[in-house]
C-alpha cells in the first residue's frame, strides 16, 4: 500500500508528509519545533494548552498545530508575528502562578517552561500586584511527588494514566484557576510504570524522589543505551553526573517501548555504581591472590583453556554483551562446552494500551542474545556439567550459596571474569575484572531478536576491560596481534563468522533504535531446539 | 397569556401563547390547544421532507449561535444502522437569559413534540434533554409530560402507531454553565467533565457515545410543531427586516426596567419598542444607560445603540453586538459599570472547565485586575494589560467561554472608560476592600 | 469571592491531603470501622432499583454517573470518600475518575452541608436589582455569618451561586429543591420559616 502524500509549506520550508499528519508531526519533517505543552506523540492530543497554535493560510483564526491535519497546498507560519504573540501570551499566563523556584527545581535546564520562556517570553511579568497561588507538594506515589505550585495543567500525567497505563488513579479536579491534579485517596501512584508521568511533566511539576535534589539537568552527562532490566529491551539514556550512574530514562524507539519505560527497569541501576570493583587481574598464588597485569593474566588464561582436559562449563549473566557471550564461547571453541546463562525471574507487568510492551518475567536483558550463540537457559544443567568438568568460566553470574557448592565440589579449574569478587570463590585460579554494561559499548537481543547497540557511560573502575576484549585477545593469542577486536564493533563482526545470524548486520546498520535479527537464525551455531547449548 | 404579565399588543405570541396557562402543561391540555397534531403529521412523511420544511422556514439555532436549522439537521448522515441521537439543550445558564425555563414550565409538550419531531427527522430513537441541575421546578414538569406522553402513546416504541420509537430521556446537570456548549454536554451526559470538545469532529459526524448527533435549544425545538403545522412559509414571512431572521423570538429581559419577563416579537422588531413599550421602560426618573442584548457573553451596547437597534441576528451585530441567546440586562444611570463588569469576570472565571490556558488564568487575572481597580488601586496601565488579555483570551481556545468574558471588558473600557478612570483617579469610591 | 470560589485555590491540595489521612478509617469497601461507623451503601434497595433502571437509559454505564451521584446526594445530603468508592465501584470507573468528576459539578458536596441548603444568585443581573443585598440578609438570618459556612444549629448552609437563570425574577434563591423567585432582604425571615 502506498501511502497518499501531502504537501504542505511551513515556514517557507516545503515538506511532504502522509495525509493525516499533523502539522506539529509534518513541522518536525522539516526541522521546526513548534513550541508544545500538553500534545505528546504517545498520548491523545487535547490541545488545551494553545502553545502550538499557528497560523495558516486562509483560516480565520491560529490553528493548534497538534491536532489540525495538513492539507494539500497548505502554508503555515510558525514563526508569524501573531504566532508569535499568541505564544507570548501563553506563556506569560502560565507564569503568572509559577513559582520560578528554579533554582531548586529538579526540572531547571530541562524544563519546557523555561526553554520557551527564555527563547520567546516577555523579559518581565505584569502580574506582580499579587500573591502567586499557593498549595503544598503532595506525595503520589512511591516514587512521585506532586508539586502543584509549578503545574501548567497540561494533563498529560492525567492521560498517561488513563489512556496508555489504564488505571486512572490521577484527575484533574475543581475548575477554572483552582484546578489542580489529584489522586484517588483509596489509590496511590503505585502503578508498574507510574514513573513515565515524571518523564512526560514539561515542567518540575511532577518529581522523581530517588532523583530529588541529586543533582542538575545541566551537569548530567547522558549516555544512550538499552536497559538491563528485563528482555524488553526498552532503549534508555544513562544520566550521569561525575561518572556516577544518577538516574535512567526511557529513550524513544517507536518499535520498543515508545517514549516510556517501566519502574523496576528505571530503579534498576545502582549496582552500576558499586564501588567493591575488582580493579586489576589477579592470579593465585597458593592460598592468596596476587594482583598482576593484563599480558600475565592472558598468558595464564590461555594455559588454563589448552591444559583443559575433558569439558568446559560457562556461566554467564544474561547481563553479558552478545560480543562478550559470542567470544567467551569462540574462546572455548576446541573443548566441549555447556554454556548457560543465568535468568532471573520476576512477574510480568505490561504497559495497557501499548501492544507488546511490558516488564517481562525474564528479568535480565540478554537471553535471546545468549540462545543465539549457544547458551541454554537451564541453569541447573549447567551446574551438574561441573562435576565432570575440567574448565570453568564464571561469566559475571551472580552465584547462589548451592551455585558455589557446585563450584567447590568441582574438579574444574575455575576462572572468574568478573565485575564483583565474591568472598567464596577465594579458590579460583584467575580472576579478571571486567566491565558492567554502562563502562563498555556492546549489543543486547531482545525478546524480539532485535539486537540494540548500548554505549560506554561512564568510565570502568582500573584495569577492567569489556568480557569480549577478554575474550577476543585469549583467541588471538599472545602477542600483539591484529585479529584481536579493538572495539564493540569489531567484536560483533567476529560473531558474524561464527554465527551467520548475525553476518547480515554492522553496529552502523543497527544505529541507535537497533535492527531485527532474520532467519536463518542459528542454523550454524546451534540446535534450536536445545536448551542446554552443549555443542 | 403570557407570564408574568399579560401579552402585550406589540408581541406576536407563537411559543408564549400558553405561559401562564397551567391546563397548558398537561397532556390532555395540550391537545385541546392543538397540541401533537405536528408530529401526528410529519409521521406520515418522510424525514427529508420534514427537513425541508424547516429550511423553508429559515429557522435559526436559537441558543445564541444562530445556525441554521434545517440545514444542521441535514448534516446528519443518512441511516447507516448506528444510533443516532437528538440531544436538547436545556442548560440556559447565561446570564440574562430565561426564556427556556419558561417554555418548560408551560408547554412541556410542546418541547417534547418538538424533541420528537426533530428525533423522527434526523433518524435518532433517543432524545435526550439536559436540564441543568438549577431548573428543580421545570425537571419536575418535563418529567411529569414525559411519563403522560409516554403513557399516551406520543412517546415511545410505538410513537402513535407509527412503528417509530421515540424515547425521551431527561439528563439533569450539576451546576456547571460550560455544559451548555454543545459539546460539553456530550461530555457531561457521557458521564464526564463538562469540558467542550475539540471539533472536527463535529456532533454530527462523532458526537453523543461517537455517534452522530444534533443538539438544538429548547426554544428551537419548542418553535417546530408550529413551523410544521402551519408551514415553513408562514414562519419565513414572520420578519420585519432582514430576511435571514425569520419567525419570532422569545426575548428574555431583565435587570433595570418596569416589567422584566419574557416577551416574544417577531424578528427586526426595534429594541427601543421593546424596552419603552412592552417593558414599561426604565424605573421612575431613571434613564437607560446600556443594554446586554443577547446574554452576559456579548458586547455592552451602549444607550444610544440600543435605542437604534432592530431585533435580530443582522440587527443587533450592525450595532456592534450579537443577538445571541437573547437575554437582555437592562442598566439604567444608576448602574456601576465597572463593578458589573468585574461581576461578569468573576462568573466566567468562576465557570471555566480549566481546560485552554488563555481561559484558565486569563478569566482569573482580568478578574482581579478589576478588582484592584475597584478597591482604588487601579493605574492607568490596567486599560492596556486587560485589552491585551482580552485580546489574548479572544479566539484562541477551544470554546468560546474566554471570548466571552473579554467581550464585556473590551466595550465596557471602549464606551464606559470614565468610569474605570474614576476608580483609577479616586474620584470615585473604593467598592471592594484592597485585595 | 464566592464561596464556590473559594473551595478551590490555595486550601485545594490541603483539602485533598486530609482527604487522604481521613480515608485510612472507614473505607468503603469492607473498612472496620473502628473510629467512624461502617459505611452503609447508597445502592440497595429501591436506589439500586433506580440504578439499574438507569443503565437501561444509556448505552454505557459510565454515563450513569452524573444520575448515580445525584442518587447519592439525595440519600446522604454529600458525597463522601466512601460513596465515591461504591459510585467507582458500581459503574466500573476508578475513585480518582469519579472525584475528578464531582469536584467539577459546583452543585455536588463533597463536604457536609446544613439541613437547608441556600443558593442565592449573585450574577450581573441581579446584582443590579439588589441581590447582595439579599444575600447579606441570608447571612444575616440564617446565622451562618459567612458563605459557605454552616450555621451553628446545623439548619443552613448559604452559598453565592452563578445565575440561577431566572433574572427576570430577581433575585432567586434555591432552598434545598425549592426554587423561590422575587426574594428581596424583607422576604428572607418569612421564608427561612418555612425551613426548620
Amino acid at each position: 500500500m502506498t501511502e497518499e502524500l501531502v504537501t504542505v509549506t511551513i515556514d517557507g520550508l516545503q515538506v511532504s508528509v502522509p495525509k493525516g499528519t499533523t502539522i506539529i508531526e509534518a513541522a518536525k519533517q522539516a526541522g521546526i519545533l513548534v513550541p508544545h505543552y500538553c500534545y505528546h506523540p504517545s498520548l491523545p492530543s487535547p490541545a488545551v494548552c494553545r502553545m502550538c497554535l499557528v497560523e495558516v493560510e486562509k483560516a480565520p483564526k491560529l490553528m493548534p498545530a497538534c491536532v489540525t491535519a495538513v492539507a494539500e497546498g497548505q502554508v503555515v507560519r510558525v514563526d508569524s508575528e501573531k504566532a508569535k504573540k499568541a505564544r507570548e501570551g501563553v506563556l506569560e499566563l502560565l507564569l503568572i502562578n509559577h513559582p520560578l523556584d528554579c533554582p531548586i527545581c529538579d526540572q531547571a535546564g530541562e524544563c519546557e517552561l523555561q526553554d520557551y520562556v527564555f527563547q520567546e517570553g516577555r523579559a518581565g511579568t505584569r502580574y506582580s500586584e499579587y500573591a502567586k497561588r499557593f498549595s503544598p507538594v503532595e506525595d503520589f506515589g512511591p516514587d512521585v511527588l506532586y508539586v502543584p505550585n509549578r503545574c501548567i495543567l497540561c494533563t498529560r500525567c492525567v492521560r498517561f494514566m488513563e489512556d496508555v497505563a489504564e488505571d486512572p488513579v490521577l484527575n484533574v479536579s475543581d475548575r477554572g484557576d483552582r484546578a489542580y491534579i489529584g489522586i484517588s485517596s483509596e489509590q496511590l501512584l503505585d502503578h508498574p510504570w507510574a514513573g513515565n508521568v515524571v518523564d512526560l511533566c514539561p515542567v518540575g511539576s511532577l518529581i522523581s524522589k530517588d532523583f530529588l535534589h541529586k543533582a542538575r539537568a545541566w551537569d548530567l552527562d547522558k549516555t544512550a543505551s538499552v536497559c538491563p532490566g528485563c528482555t524488553q529491551g526498552c532503549n534508555i539514556t544513562i544520566d550521569t553526573r561525575d561518572d556516577i550512574v544518577v538516574r535512567l530514562r526511557p529513550r524513544p524507539n517507536l518499535e520498543v517501548n515508545r517514549h516510556f519505560m517501566c519502574d523496576y527497569g528505571r530503579m534498576n541501576y545502582r549496582w552500576l555504581n558499586r564501588g567493591d570493583r575488582i580493579e586489576a587481574p589477579l592470579v593465585r598464588d597458593g592460598g592468596h591472590h596476587v594482583a598482576t597485569d593484563w599480558d600475565t593474566a592472558l598468558d595464564r588464561l590461555g594455559q588454563l583453556i589448552r591444559g583443559t582436559s575433558g569439558s568446559a562449563v560457562i556461566l554467564a549473566t544474561g547481563r553479558a554483551s552478545t560480543e562478550s557471550l559470542g567470544l567467551v564461547r569462540r574462546m572455548l571453541d576446541r573443548i566441549s562446552v555447556t554454556a548457560v546463562v543465568q535468568v532471573p525471574s520476576g512477574e510480568e507487568a505490561p504497559l495497557a494500551a501499548v501492544p507488546n510492551l511490558a516488564l517481562r518475567a525474564e528479568r535480565t536483558p540478554n537471553v535471546t542474545g545468549a540462545e543465539l550463540v549457544g547458551y541454554g537457559s537451564d541453569w541447573t544443567a549447567g551446574l551438574l556439567e561441573l562435576a565432570s568438568a575440567g574448565l570453568v568460566i564464571v561469566l559475571d553470574a551472580e552465584l547462589s550459596q548451592s551455585d558455589l557448592d557446585f563450584i567447590a565440589q568441582s574438579p574444574a579449574s575455575v576462572v572468574l571474569l568478573g565485575t564483583i569478587f565474591p568472598e567464596e570463590l577465594r579458590n579460583a585460579d584467575l580472576v579478571l575484572p571486567i566491565t558492567t554494561m554502562a563502562e563498555e559499548n556492546g549489543s543486547y537481543v531482545n525478546r524480539d531478536r532485535r539486537i540494540q547497540r548500548y554505549n560506554q557511560a561512564k568510565s570502568q573502575p582500573g584495569m577492567a576491560r569489556p568480557a569480549w576484549w577478554v575474550a577476543g585477545e585469549a583467541i588471538a593469542g599472545p602477542g600483539p596481534s591484529a585479529s584481536a577486536p579493538a572495539t564493540a564493533a569489531e567484536a560483533f563482526e567476529l560473531l558474524g563468522e561464527r554465527w551467520p545470524v548475525f553476518a547480515a548486520t554492522s553496529y552502523d546498520d543497527m544505529g541507535f533504535t537497533g535492527r531485527v535479527l532474520m532467519e536463518p537464525a542459528i542454523a550454524s551455531g546451534g540446535s534450536k531446539s536445545a536448551r542446554v547449548g552443549t555443542l | 397569556m403570557g407570564y408574568p404579565h399579560p401579552s402585550h399588543p406589540k408581541e406576536n405570541p407563537v411559543l408564549s401563547k400558553h405561559f401562564g396557562d397551567p391546563e397548558a402543561r398537561t397532556y390532555d391540555g395540550w391537545v385541546k390547544r392543538g397540541g401533537y397534531e405536528g408530529l401526528k403529521k410529519i409521521l406520515r412523511l418522510t424525514p427529508e421532507a420534514v427537513i425541508e420544511e424547516i429550511k423553508t422556514s429559515g429557522l435559526r439555532g436559537r441558543g445564541g449561535a444562530g445556525f441554521p436549522t434545517g440545514l444542521k439537521w441535514s448534516l446528519m448522515p443518512k441511516a447507516d444502522g448506528r444510533p443516532h441521537y437528538l440531544v436538547c439543550n436545556a442548560d440556559e445558564s447565561e446570564p440574562g437569559t430565561f426564556k427556556d425555563r419558561e417554555i418548560m414550565r408551560w408547554t412541556p409538550h410542546g418541547l417534547l413534540e418538538g424533541c420528537a419531531i426533530a428525533a423522527y427527522a434526523i433518524g435518532a430513537e433517543r432524545c435526550y434533554i439536559y436540564i441543568r441541575g438549577e431548573f428543580t421546578d421545570p425537571y419536575k414538569i418535563m418529567d411529569q409530560a414525559v411519563e403522560e406522553a409516554t403513557a399516551r402513546g406520543a412517546l415511545g416504541d410505538n410513537a402513535f402507531g407509527s412503528g417509530k420509537r421515540i424515547e425521551v430521556i431527561l439528563h439533569r446537570g450539576a451546576g456547571a454553565y460550560i455544559c451548555g456548549e454543545e459539546t460539553a454536554m456530550l461530555n457531561s451526559i457521557e458521564g464526564k467533565r463538562g469540558n467542550p470538545r475539540i471539533k472536527p469532529p463535529y456532533p454530527a459526524q462523532a458526537g453523543l457515545f461517537g455517534m452522530p448527533t444534533t443538539i438544538n435549544n429548547v426554544e428551537t425545538l419548542a418553535v417546530v410543531p408550529h413551523v410544521v403545522m402551519r408551514g415553513g412559509e408562514w414562519y419565513k414571512g414572520l420578519s420585519l427586516s432582514n430576511p435571514k431572521s425569520t419567525g419570532t423570538k422569545l426575548i428574555s429581559v431583565c435587570g433595570h426596567i418596569q416589567r422584566p419577563g419574557n416577551y416574544e416579537v417577531t424578528m427586526g422588531t426595534p429594541m427601543k419598542e421593546l424596552i419603552y413599550d412592552m417593558c414599561g421602560g426604565m424605573r421612575p426618573g431613571r434613564t437607560l444607560k446600556a443594554v446586554i442584548p443577547g446574554g452576559s457573553s456579548v458586547p455592552i451596547m451602549s444607550a444610544a445603540e440600543a435605542e437604534d437597534c432592530l431585533l435580530d441576528y443582522e440587527g443587533v451585530v450592525a450595532k456592534g453586538s450579537m443577538l445571541g441567546s437573547a437575554g437582555m440586562i437592562v442598566m439604567d444611570d444608576t448602574t456601576d459599570m465597572v463593578y458589573q463588569i468585574w461581576r461578569l469576570a468573576r462568573f466566567y472565571a468562576h465557570e471555566s472547565c480549566a481546560q485552554c490556558t488563555q481561559c484558565r488564568e486569563g478569566t482569573a487575572w482580568t478578574t482581579r485586575i478589576l478588582e484592584r481597580i475597584l478597591a482604588g488601586k487601579g493605574k492607568q496601565e490596567h486599560f492596556q494589560l486587560l485589552l491585551d488579555l482580552s485580546d489574548n483570551m479572544t479566539g484562541k481556545t477551544i470554546c468560546v467561554l474566554s471570548d466571552s468574558c473579554a467581550a464585556p471588558i473590551v466595550s465596557g473600557i471602549q464606551k464606559f472608560r470614565h468610569e474605570f478612570e474614576a476608580y483609577i483617579q479616586g474620584a470615585r469610591e473604593p467598592a471592594l476592600a484592597a485585595v | 469571592m464566592s464561596a464556590t470560589a473559594g473551595q478551590g485555590g490555595s486550601g485545594a491540595g490541603a483539602a485533598a491531603g486530609a482527604h487522604r489521612g481521613m480515608s485510612e478509617h472507614g473505607s468503603a469497601h469492607g473498612g472496620k470501622g473502628t473510629e467512624t461507623a461502617p459505611y452503609e451503601r447508597v445502592f440497595k434497595g429501591e436506589r439500586l432499583a433506580r440504578l439499574e433502571w438507569l443503565f437501561t437509559k444509556y448505552p454505557t454505564k459510565q454515563a450513569c454517573l452524573l444520575p448515580a451521584l445525584w442518587l447519592v446526594q439525595e440519600a446522604r445530603g454529600w458525597i463522601s470518600e466512601p460513596a465515591i468508592g461504591e459510585v467507582a465501584e458500581v459503574l466500573d470507573l476508578t475513585p480518582a475518575y469519579v472525584k475528578g468528576v464531582v469536584t467539577f459539578y459546583t452543585m455536588y458536596h463533597t463536604h457536609p452541608v446544613g439541613r437547608h441548603f441556600i443558593q442565592v444568585c449573585t450574577t450581573s443581573p441581579c446584582n443590579i436589582c439588589g441581590a447582595e443585598d439579599v444575600m447579606k440578609a441570608l447571612l444575616r438570618e440564617t446565622g451562618c455569618g459567612d458563605l459557605g459556612a454552616t450555621s451553628p444549629d446545623g439548619r443552613f448552609t448559604v452559598i453565592e451561586v452563578e445565575c440561577l437563570g431566572a433574572c427576570g425574577f430577581a433575585t432567586p434563591i434555591l432552598v434545598d429543591d425549592d426554587f423561590i423567585e422575587g426574594v428581596t432582604p424583607e422576604k428572607v425571615s418569612g421564608i427561612l420559616q418555612r425551613y426548620q
